[in-house]
């Protein structure tokens, strides 16, 4: 099939990383990269990629004579926010990276079937896309009243954004906990460890569980739910066996510890958390533009 | 420059929120209003009311609440006729929102705690307090494990975003008397008139009076402390040994001390467990400089999967793992008894 077009909108940390995943899509073709910086490291990456880079922004995007099929956007919030009128106005699609959360929240593993129709999707957080995937796992084979995840990244791998907006991560992450995981209830905590050499990413899912739960079951979809996020982060893998146990109050859970190394396209592998958010987003990119040219064979099929 | 022209010394008790921590989080409403009127009396100035971990600290990973926090609060609000009431909030656990609630409900002071390198994640949080006219404090954890230098450029940070008082916090109860020194004089060097300095001192090594003392030699102006040790580890700085020691050495702290002793005997060593004392477990953790919290953790733990429990604290410490890194110790115990049944085998 002819690839689908995509411009990556800012040219930070994020949106570097995401080109090299994109660039390996059978799928999707990234062909511009905007930003606002002209010294941007960024774009001069993106042009010596064979990319159309351009420091004026998204008027300049939006003025190309070709208009790409997809957004990914890896600014902020606030400029999502302002940006996202205009791309659905021109039938754009967005894959939203920032916090805005416009559209609805996407988890590849967990529940990108129902959202492949979706003009903006909202690409949750690093943690919620490293914790949500085994909620949902041990949602679908047990009642899961509450889960609570615990999130520690390297400190030189959590940028300014992140830290001026601590609460806005832990806010969305426990949303998504419920929307996406199916869990009664959410609670999200972020730890920033500072030991040199960085550590890496590393997420601990507690699940509340009825007092008859299947362990092994419960194991099963575990594991099951590592190997298909395993699919899209190739360094997403189980730390630990699944810990039953019970609190000190005697709710019975299970804790599951995680740990996410990051392939290293623009980060460092420590960077797990950053690595897992651009490979989600990449994923679902490539899922939808399947869908899309799915779609248009069978509507060409029908006349 | 003295805290006042009253007081050289602002004292905080913090064992309605350090004390959650031995007392597993399992606060009555009964047993804060006893111990806040009590202390109350004794003239303790500022008394800190929370889950041991903060704000939101109720969890799996920290321990649930036997009653919900917020009630608590409210309870000492209501039972405080001169002592302002004060809570902790650990930055990635708590949030505005916390912030705004007990601006809402009556207490005066929020405190803010950070790991002592990552100063910048409470900016907002500070600001929107002294918005709100609460009273600041900021928390630097963890500080034995930084030097001075870097402390003091963090204290800034704090100070800058609105903080009234930076803490050089020693979490893991690990510093030894020149350590608090250098640290608090970095801090008030760095800070000037700018805000004041206090130290959080816990008695895993023994020494966390003698460490308060060097504090406010060096400059600290606002000291932490729990009545009876209440508190995590080895407990804290023993409020009403402090009192008496700063009573004796002419440092003019307003509380009663006699009455601070009744206080400790009669009101809150009832509501307590068991001592706070330096076991094996609690000098581990002042040895290999890990987080006091962890204590209760740790033994829980190395029950569960039958390993030992210091072993669990020296891997703590090996891995640098910071405050609210708790949900690591479950996996530590059980890579221990894994690796004790492999070495069976």
């Amino acid at each position: 099939m002819t690839k689908l077009t995509a411009a990556i909108v800012g040219s930070g940390n994020i949106g570097t990383d995401l080109m090299y995943k994109l660039m390996r899509s059978d799928v999707i073709e990234p062909r511009y990269m905007v930003g606002v910086d002209p010294r941007s490291d960024g774009l001069e990456r993106a042009r010596k990629a064979g990319l159309e880079a351009s420091a004026d922004g998204v008027d300049w995007l939006l003025a190309q004579s070709e208009l790409p099929d997809f957004v990914f956007e890896a600014t902020s919030a606030y400029v999502h926010v302002a940006n996202a009128p205009r791309y659905a106005e021109l039938g754009i699609r967005a894959i939203d990276l920032t916090p805005a959360a416009l559209g609805p929240f996407v988890v590849p593993s967990a529940n990108i079937d129902t959202h492949l129709d979706a003009m903006n999707l909202n690409m949750v957080t690093c943690a919620g896309q490293a914790t949500i995937p085994i909620v949902h796992a041990v949602a679908a084979v047990t009642e899961v009243d509450y889960a609570e995840i615990v999130a520690t990244v390297a400190s030189v791998s959590a940028g300014p954004g992140t830290r001026a907006n601590i609460d806005e991560f832990t806010r969305t992450t426990s949303r998504a906990i419920s929307a996406v995981g199916r869990a009664g209830r959410g609670k999200a905590i972020i730890v920033l460890n500072p030991a040199d050499p960085p550590l890496i990413m590393r997420d601990t899912i507690f699940c509340q569980l009825p007092r008859d739960a299947d362990e092994i079951l419960i194991t099963k979809a575990v594991e099951d739910a590592v190997a298909n996020v395993a699919q899209y982060v190739p360094g997403y893998r189980l730390k630990s066996a699944p810990q039953f146990g019970e609190s000190r109050d005697g709710t019975p859970r299970v804790a599951v510890l995680v740990e996410v190394e990051g392939v290293g396209d623009y980060f460092p592998p420590y960077a797990g958390n950053l690595d897992i958010m651009t490979a989600a987003a990449a994923s679902t990119g490539d899922r939808i533009a399947k869908h899309m040219a799915a779609s248009s064979t069978l509507s060409n099929g029908a006349n | 420059m003295p805290y006042s022209s009253s007081l050289d010394v602002r004292m905080t008790d913090t064992c309605l929120r350090d004390g959650s921590h031995a007392k597993n989080h399992q606060f009555t409403e009964q047993q804060v209003r006893d111990i806040v009127a009590s202390l109350d009396a004794a003239g303790m100035p500022v008394i800190e009311v929370t889950h041991g971990d903060g704000l939101g600290g109720s969890s799996f990973n920290y321990g649930f609440s036997l009653t919900d926090e917020r009630l608590l609060m409210k309870a000492a609000v209501e039972t405080a006729t001169n002592a302002k009431i004060a809570a902790l909030m650990v930055r990635g656990i708590g949030t505005l929102d916390d912030i705004r609630f007990i601006h809402d409900i009556g207490l005066s002071i929020v405190r803010v705690a950070t790991h002592c390198t990552e100063a910048d994640v409470s900016i907002q949080h500070f600001g929107l307090a002294r918005s709100l006219g609460l009273e600041t404090v900021g928390f630097l954890m963890m500080a034995h494990g930084q030097p001075p230098e870097l402390i003091a450029k963090q204290a800034r940070i704090m100070a800058d975003a609105g903080c009234q008082c930076v803490y050089v916090v020693d979490s893991a109860g690990a510093m030894i008397l020149e350590d608090v020194q250098h640290r608090v004089e970095a801090v008030v060097s760095e800070l000037g008139g700018d805000s004041q300095t206090g130290f959080h001192g816990h008695d895993n090594l023994g020494i966390a009076v003698a460490n308060s003392v060097i504090a406010v030699r060096a400059g600290a102006v606002q000291i932490d402390g729990s009545v009876r040790g209440f508190g995590a580890g080895a407990g804290n700085t023993r409020n009403e040994v402090f009192a008496a020691v700063a009573d004796r050495l002419g440092i003019s702290t307003g509380i009663e001390v006699l009455a601070l002793m009744d206080s400790a005997e009669e009101v809150v060593r009832p509501v307590m467990d068991s001592e706070c004392i330096i076991d094996r477990l609690a000098l581990v953790m002042g040895y290999a400089g890990v987080y006091s919290s962890f204590l209760k953790h740790a033994f829980r733990a190395a029950e569960q999967y039958g390993v030992s429990g210091a072993d669990v604290l020296m891997r703590c410490g090996e891995q640098k793992l910071v405050g609210g890194q708790e949900d690591q110790i479950i996996f530590i115990a059980a890579d221990l008894a894994a690796e004790l049944a492999a070495a069976d085998a």
